[in-house]
């Protein structure tokens, strides 16, 4: 894709030239920074920002910690309370590193939720939205295995109930479990390997962040209207959009240190508001929790893990179909990750032509069930399985499945959608209007 | 339990009828809400409660339970119980022995050693467990109430303290006491305080709940000792980021004036 038509960078003293010619790195930042981008970008659009100072925090925290945890069964507990009392300022570092996670999947749930409803992952940015979608998966697994290194009892029994769903995998499962273990039951091995993986795979989803955004470079954001940039000319495509530097990274920041003051208020005045009381319990193997729950950003799918009981026709019906090979346990499995890999094919699933949610009359309503289905599978993931709540998350589970494999396919079919604008221009300028235009603005600021 | 879903839960109850969701919030036991001094984003430790709490952790609670990740010289803290160095020596060398493995034997602790470990292995150590225990949960299991009232692990030791109906059972050879406020009812602590235990040298109120109040604050306070450092470490991180919010408002609202005030291509 020949990328929207905008200047290059152009080496002007000799120093520039003598070093462009032999590493162009200068240019690269440059075409980077001042990429041309839609200028009817909404509020939705900063969350990249966000997740990109989310992991830069994670890392920056987590490096410091890192200098006074000890990786073992005997001393991990011991050494966070050592970085909780002794450590300077290591309170607040452990507090940032902790509340920054649930910060990181805030802003990842609302960005991928901004991508569904303005259809960012469809052609031609699919790429761009499964990179996106393994970037999810391995925030999950480093968030998962960074949860354990406290060794507090939710640290633990967290760490048993999850290894013990690969052990549901059929005749593989036990022995993948042992490896992924390193031995018969959650033990040292267990946290130290924990821990080497928790600290390198922040830096691959930092090398898959680069490869996400030079995704997106090259297809050029999405935007509300979904209407691509026009290309033909120059000229054209700068009515259409504004340089990056300065106009969105200023407007980005300024949504990034609004968000912050939020965060910092969490962290400042209810550090623990998030977290769960059980683990600052040392962890005990021979000693249960009552109700053992995972962390917030992890309930949506492990409500969908524990929707299918042996008790569900479907789960039945692959069991019998299966000859047994597929029990409730594993088909409970297969559901948690069969619910993210749909909503990866979600390019491939959604038919229809128009891109943005905003001019699909019928998929809005859709859509919005689906944010509220989120919702209602985080609160059922916590609550313990029985009662009613089974039901719920089944319910759930079956609507999520269903927007995704039944409804996006046909609303391509069924639906009328609504007239689009002819140009991000267009857009720009009806909005503009809408909300008084120029007669709002102070300070008209004097030319660049 | 789920005081984790927040605002998500509150969205998710909106959609629900009130009463499917009642059953299981028995579970709980009651904790009273006690309005400590600590609570909210300006609350502060009252160093004289502290004091009196270490008291009566040192003469009832130290016989059976310890505060293993407590160092002794924490006690000197400005933002804690405040004692002097001399004084938290005094303490040191007065209550606790400690094994020191230089000499192979016991000797009376420094400042520079922790609280001892719990006496009794079915004791639990309390350093944390201000920390490990929520009081509210509420409504409906969601926890949302801790926005307001705070986690509650404070208010929690209190209530356990003055919760005892008088009550006893005996299973399996162990006697178990009615309380109100431990989840289950049955506890296998005897009652530990029963007013008047202790002899405040300030001469302050040495009532049951003042005494159950006086050592919950202590044991937040060794829960979470940097609490005053973290609320001050918050305001001024709120307070900075929202004037830079302010200040990147205007400068955004500057930058694109120019672009929202006419067709700048034509």
């Amino acid at each position: 894709m020949a990328g929207i038509p905008h200047d290059h960078y152009e080496p002007k003293t000799g120093g520039e030239k003598w070093l462009h010619s032999r590493l162009p790195i200068v240019g690269l930042l440059y075409d980077t920074i001042m990429i041309p981008t839609p200028k009817n970008l909404n509020w939705m659009w900063i969350w990249g920002i966000v997740l990109t100072f989310c992991l830069a925090l994670q890392i920056i925290t987590g490096i410091v910690l890192v200098m006074h945890y000890v990786p073992h069964v005997d001393h991990a507990f011991a050494s966070v309370e050592h970085i909780m009392r002794n450590v300077n300022g290591g309170h607040m570092i452990r507090y940032l590193h902790m509340n920054g996670a649930s910060l990181f999947f805030f802003a990842v749930y609302l960005h991928i939720f901004r991508s569904l409803y303005y259809g960012s992952y469809k052609a031609p940015r699919e790429v761009t939205w499964i990179i996106g979608m393994l970037i999810y998966l391995l925030m999950m697994g480093t968030a998962f295995m960074g949860y354990v290194l406290p060794w507090g009892q939710m640290s633990f029994w967290g760490a048993t109930v999850i290894t013990g769903l690969f052990g549901a995998i059929p005749f593989i499962g036990e022995p993948i479990q042992t490896w992924l273990l390193g031995g018969p039951a959650v033990d040292n091995a267990t946290l130290t390997r924990f821990f080497s993986l928790h600290y390198l795979m922040p830096f691959i989803i930092a090398a898959l962040v680069a490869v996400h955004i030079w995704a997106f470079h090259t297809t050029g954001n999405n935007n509300p209207t979904g209407v691509e940039v026009r290309r033909s000319s120059k000229a054209e495509a700068e009515k259409d959009t504004v340089s990056f530097w300065p106009y969105f990274v200023i407007k980005d920041l300024f949504a990034l240190a609004v968000i912050l003051a939020v965060f910092f208020a969490i962290v400042g005045f209810m550090p623990n508001y998030l977290g769960h009381p059980d683990n600052y319990i040392e962890a005990n193997p021979l000693a249960t929790p009552s109700h053992i729950v995972p962390e917030w950003y992890f309930l949506p799918f492990y409500a969908i893990l524990r929707a299918f009981t042996a008790d569900v026709w479907v789960v039945m019906f692959a069991s019998w179909i299966t000859g047994g090979i597929i029990d409730a346990k594993f088909f409970g499995v297969l559901a948690m990750f069969g619910a993210i890999a749909v909503m990866a094919l979600a390019p491939w699933l959604d038919t229809s032509m128009v891109r943005s949610g905003r001019y699909r009359p019928m998929f809005k309503w859709w859509f919005w069930l689906l944010a509220v289905d989120f919702v209602v599978l985080t609160w059922v993931g916590a609550m313990p399985a029985e009662g009613i709540y089974p039901y719920i998350a089944l319910i759930g589970s079956a609507y999520w499945f269903g927007y995704f494999l039944v409804i996006l396919p046909m609303l391509g079919v069924l639906e009328k959608p609504l007239p689009q604008p002819e140009t991000i221009e267009e857009d720009f300028e009806a909005h503009k209007a809408k909300s008084g235009g120029t007669t709002t603005v102070p300070n008209p600021a004097p030319a660049e | 339990m789920l005081k984790k879903t927040g605002i998500a839960a509150l969205a998710a109850l909106t959609l629900s009828t009130g009463g499917v969701f009642a059953a299981g919030a028995d579970d709980w036991g009651h904790t009273e809400d006690i309005q400590f001094s600590f609570e909210g984003p300006f609350g502060s430790f009252d160093q004289a409660q502290l004091q009196r709490g270490l008291q009566v952790y040192t003469e009832i609670c130290a016989a059976c339970h310890g505060l293993k990740y407590v160092p002794l010289r924490t006690l000197s803290s400005e933002t804690g119980p405040g004692f002097s160095m001399d004084e938290v020596r005094a303490y040191s060398e007065q209550n606790y022995e400690v094994y020191d493995e230089e000499l192979d034997d016991y000797r009376a602790a420094k400042p520079t050693d922790h609280f001892p470990a719990s006496n009794l292995e079915n004791a639990p150590d309390l350093s944390l467990m201000a920390k490990k225990r929520a009081g509210f949960h509420g409504p409906y299991g969601t926890g949302i109430n801790q926005l307001v009232k705070g986690m509650g692990g404070a208010e929690y030791i209190a209530s356990l303290l003055t919760g005892y109906t008088g009550e006893t059972k005996e299973e399996a050879g162990t006697t178990y006491y009615e309380n109100t406020a431990y989840p289950g009812r049955w506890i296998a602590m005897a009652p530990p305080l029963y007013g008047e235990d202790v002899e405040y040298a300030d001469g302050h109120s040495n009532d049951l709940h003042h005494e159950a109040e006086d050592v919950a604050a202590f044991l937040m306070w060794t829960a979470e000792p940097k609490m005053m450092d973290r609320k001050q470490a918050g305001l001024t991180g709120v307070l900075f980021l929202t004037v830079v919010s302010v200040l990147l408002y205007l400068t955004n609202k500057r930058i694109w004036a120019p672009i929202k005030k006419g067709k700048k291509s034509s």
